[in-house]
């Protein structure tokens, strides 16, 4: 890239920008960094100063401990059921209906489209209310069902599909019908797996917010054993200042946040190119 | 090869076959799955909640009576939801701009080539993919007096620990520093990749015209990435507006309601207090307060693709 020389130059300025970046950087890990070291101090030494944390006595008691006692595998487990499911679900409704707005004919396709484009602009706080009394209508509240399904009603992935579909050439499909297949067997076995991108793009927004998603899991799931990792995790942090565990409370953070870290340095690329394209759209 | 070349042979097969490209409501059944949860669950809520914004409930035995705009007057003369929605427009005004220029300047000081920027932009977009819980425990413990670590390096310096959240002008503020350093990643990648799209042969040009660097930013850096500069404004106050897990695990909202923010205020009325129609007309009035902020964003990226 000859223009990011241009601006970025090679002089002496340039040095000093990297660096004030650098030093920047390292304030933005410092309080990561304060959590793991507190979670590798014994309790009872915290409960006196918080200081100490940088240099030895550590233990890993705190996490053998949040293993053996606390609700984290649980909740871990829960995330993984509710994250995953409604990740596959949503990768499979949306490319159907992505194809059938992209791709076939059917009376008032066009004013179903704009309505569910319209769809976009509300936001969850606007209907939250009247779902959790449908939910609670239905028997449905400390249910996987429920954590699942109302951002299955989210146009977002519909949308993102529908321009993927688009944007196949039409003579791709077309040869398939004429060599007799039906419209499912093109959709299913000509034209999904060129979507395979935008299916990874889907995929990785899709499970990031279920795993991180709040405010819906904390009023439809109000029993312990239903919490997701992220209310959880909140559920336990209620009175911090007096903890008397609070080497324990960050070995909780630290083993509920691996997960998501590890996952975010493994595919690092496509999660920055699927959220950051998600946004502008 | 296109539908008009089928032999006449093929075509009575592919009708048969139910294959052809015109208008059938079969093909209606690849959206149903989506429409039907659409309607039911977004569309139908929706009105109902509009429904539910003009009933009186009763919290004991939750029975409703019509109560037309009953509770938006009330809503106009209650302080706390005046007061959250101040909140929340402070809170806008404290990390949008904040989000534009150090996103902008952190893209600019990163849009370069090499191991060291790429595992700096590694860093900074890091924070985003935790959860809101984590990321509130992490500054928890930063703000924590006396044992947070703001207050063991404060006390190095021999200086005393500073009650960030318990303090009525700082709490607010504390929830904007931990939201920045949460999601500064986004606005940065989106300015990262407006950078690139910039055409290299400008840069050439002014290099050829022995621009100095400030003067190439700019003229033609920023003139070049006004597009984003919208998007990202207008995104960030959208999801700006709805400020919720952080004020609700870091402060709760206080001290003395300064830091409530309207969507939790909507979840104490409703959630905690079971006054659904209260809550449903806040809810309704945020809904319009993010529509406004939508169409000025349809409105303005327009004009700047105009340009």
């Amino acid at each position: 890239m000859a223009f990011s020389q241009a601006i970025a130059g090679r002089g002496v300025g340039d040095r000093v920008i990297l660096a004030a970046v650098i030093a920047c950087a390292a304030l933005w890990v410092l309080p990561i960094a304060w959590v793991v070291l507190l979670s590798f101090k014994p309790n009872s030494e915290l409960m006196m100063s918080t200081a100490s944390a940088f240099r030895a006595p550590y233990t890993v008691k705190n996490y053998t401990d949040v293993a053996a006692t606390s609700g984290v595998p649980h909740w871990f487990a829960n995330s993984i059921i509710v994250a995953g499911s409604a990740t596959l679900v949503t990768l499979i409704v949306a490319s159907l209906a992505g194809y059938g707005f992209a791709r076939t004919e059917f009376p008032f396709k066009r004013t179903l489209f704009v309505i569910v484009l319209l769809g976009l602009a509300v936001p969850e706080q606007a209907v939250i209310i009247a779902r959790h009394q449908l939910f609670t209508d239905w028997k449905l509240h400390n249910t996987y069902l429920a954590l699942i399904l109302p951002s299955l009603s989210n146009p977002f992935g519909v949308f993102l599909m529908t321009q993927f579909f688009r944007a196949i050439p039409r003579d791709i499909d077309e040869a398939a019908m004429l060599d007799n297949a039906s419209r499912f067997k093109t959709f299913w076995r000509v034209l999904l797996p060129l979507t395979i991108p935008a299916q990874a793009t889907l995929g990785i927004i899709t499970f990031l917010f279920y795993w991180n998603d709040y405010l819906w899991p904390l009023i439809s799931a109000t029993r312990p054993e239903m919490f997701t990792l992220t209310v959880g995790i909140a559920s336990t942090q209620t009175n911090f200042a007096q903890s008397e565990g609070l080497g324990f409370l960050m070995a909780q953070a630290v083993l509920a946040g691996l997960p998501v870290f590890i996952f975010y340095l493994f595919f690092q690329r496509y999660i920055v190119q699927a959220v950051a394209g998600a946004a502008v759209r | 090869m296109s539908a008009a070349a089928q032999t006449p042979a093929q075509a009575p097969l592919l009708r048969a076959r139910g294959a052809h490209i015109g208008p059938d409501w079969r093909s209606a059944l690849f959206t149903a799955p989506f429409l039907l949860i659409f309607l039911g669950l977004l569309v139908y809520p929706l009105f109902w909640g509009m429904w539910i914004s003009l009933q009186e409930y009763d919290m004991f035995d939750k029975s409703a009576i019509f109560a037309a705009l009953k509770n938006y007057v009330a809503l106009a003369s209650d302080p706390i939801f005046l007061g959250s929605v101040r909140n929340t427009f402070l809170f806008v005004l404290l990390t949008v701009p904040a989000f534009v220029v150090i996103g902008l300047a952190l893209a600019l000081a990163l849009n370069r080539q090499g191991r060291t920027a790429a595992v700096l932009r590694a860093v900074y977009f890091g924070t985003s993919v935790l959860s809101v819980t984590i990321v509130t425990i992490i500054w928890k413990v930063m703000y924590l007096p006396g044992r947070g670590l703001i207050s063991v390096v404060l006390s190095l310096f021999g200086l005393a620990p500073i009650a960030f959240i318990s303090s009525s002008s700082l709490a607010l503020p504390a929830v904007a520093i931990t939201t920045v350093w949460w999601i500064i990643g986004l606005p940065m990648m989106l300015f990262l990749a407006a950078l690139q799209q910039i055409p290299a042969e400008l840069y050439e040009a002014a290099v050829l015209d022995n621009a100095s660097r400030w003067r190439t930013l700019w003229s033609i850096t920023l003139p070049s990435i006004t597009r984003t500069f919208v998007v990202v404004t207008i995104y960030e106050i959208v999801a700006q507006f709805q400020l919720f897990g952080q004020a609700l695990l870091l402060t709760q909202g206080g001290p003395n309601n300064a830091s409530r923010p309207i969507v939790l205020f909507i979840y104490e009325t409703g959630f905690r207090d079971w006054n659904l129609g209260l809550a449903a007309a806040a809810s309704e009035i945020l809904f319009l307060l993010m529509a406004l902020a939508a169409m000025l964003q349809y409105f303005a990226t327009r004009r700047a693709e105009a340009r």
